[in-house]
């Protein structure tokens, strides 16, 4: 039977992944990716200790958070198809307007 | 002997998620990335079961693998294939991504260590499952507000998609 402490230890090496495929990658879409990686790593802690616990308000949340992700990668794929028809470019270090 | 004591189905669910997850990162054509995506959400779907979460396995499927993937498999067909082939990262990059990767494992495998959260009658699953019916009762008594207003979110981020796609440059026939 597997216990609580194996989940987390999955959800860390996710948030890890995720960490990496922000800094490394400079396509838009993977950068998505990992933010979604992230984004599900979250969820699978909040399940976990909601089963744990036990307690139903971890359920609640991770559902919220899942419909939240929804909208965000909508928006996220809507802003990236405009960056690539303004640069012809889908490479986040082209972006050049949007330096600072 | 603790962490030898797993079940086989939740090592197989573990390696199916985190492979695809580094195959969504790493793989060269970005349409087999967000197919391992797919897979990947699918495995935290499987997690999500072996936690005695079937409402939320579901959502997860029907939003992510239903939904998401869909999506961003729509978004790579419509952005040109060279742009999607070219990858520039430099080697010394990559190679601190490796190394921050590594130190977030073990900054956090030592907290979690230090924590004594690796006590087996502290994270036990010995208590009942909840019931999905408590969700449904919880979401529309107590969270409803918050229900009401991820709902005016979603439609809001769905209109902001539309708006944001929309070609200006193109002259609509009157």
């Amino acid at each position: 039977m597997s216990q609580l402490i194996d989940f987390v230890i999955v959800s860390v090496v996710l948030v890890s992944i995720g960490v990496y495929g922000l800094v490394v990658k400079r396509n838009a879409i993977r950068m998505l990716f990992s933010i979604e990686i992230i984004i599900n790593a979250a969820n699978l802690n909040l399940v976990a200790f909601s089963r744990s616990l036990p307690n139903v308000q971890g359920q609640v949340f991770a559902l919220f958070s899942i419909a939240i992700a929804a909208a965000e990668v909508a928006v996220g794929l809507g802003l990236i198809i405009i960056a690539y028809r303004l640069y012809k470019e889908i490479d986040v270090a082209e972006f050049k307007s949007m330096r600072g | 002997m603790v962490m030898f004591d797993v079940d086989p189905l939740f090592v197989g669910v573990s390696v199916l998620t985190v492979g695809s997850s580094i195959v969504a990162l790493e793989t060269k054509e970005l349409i087999y990335g967000a197919i391992a995506l797919a897979i990947g959400m699918m495995g935290i779907a499987g997690f999500f079961l072996l936690l005695d979460a079937p409402f939320v396995a579901m959502f997860q499927i029907a939003v992510y693998v239903g939904a998401v993937a869909v999506l961003i498999i729509f978004t790579v067909m419509l952005v040109r294939t060279q742009a999607l082939f070219t990858t520039k990262e430099d080697k010394g990059r990559k190679g601190a991504g490796i190394v921050l990767m590594l130190v977030i494992m073990a900054g956090f495998g030592a907290i979690l260590l230090v924590s004594g959260f690796n006590n087996p009658s502290y994270g036990n699953f010995n208590s009942p499952g909840i019931d999905f019916t408590a969700i449904g009762k919880e979401m529309l008594t107590y969270y409803s507000p918050a229900l009401v207003v991820l709902g005016l979110t979603l439609a809001g981020s769905v209109v902001a998609a539309l708006a944001l796609a929309r070609r200006e440059d193109i002259e609509q026939p009157q």
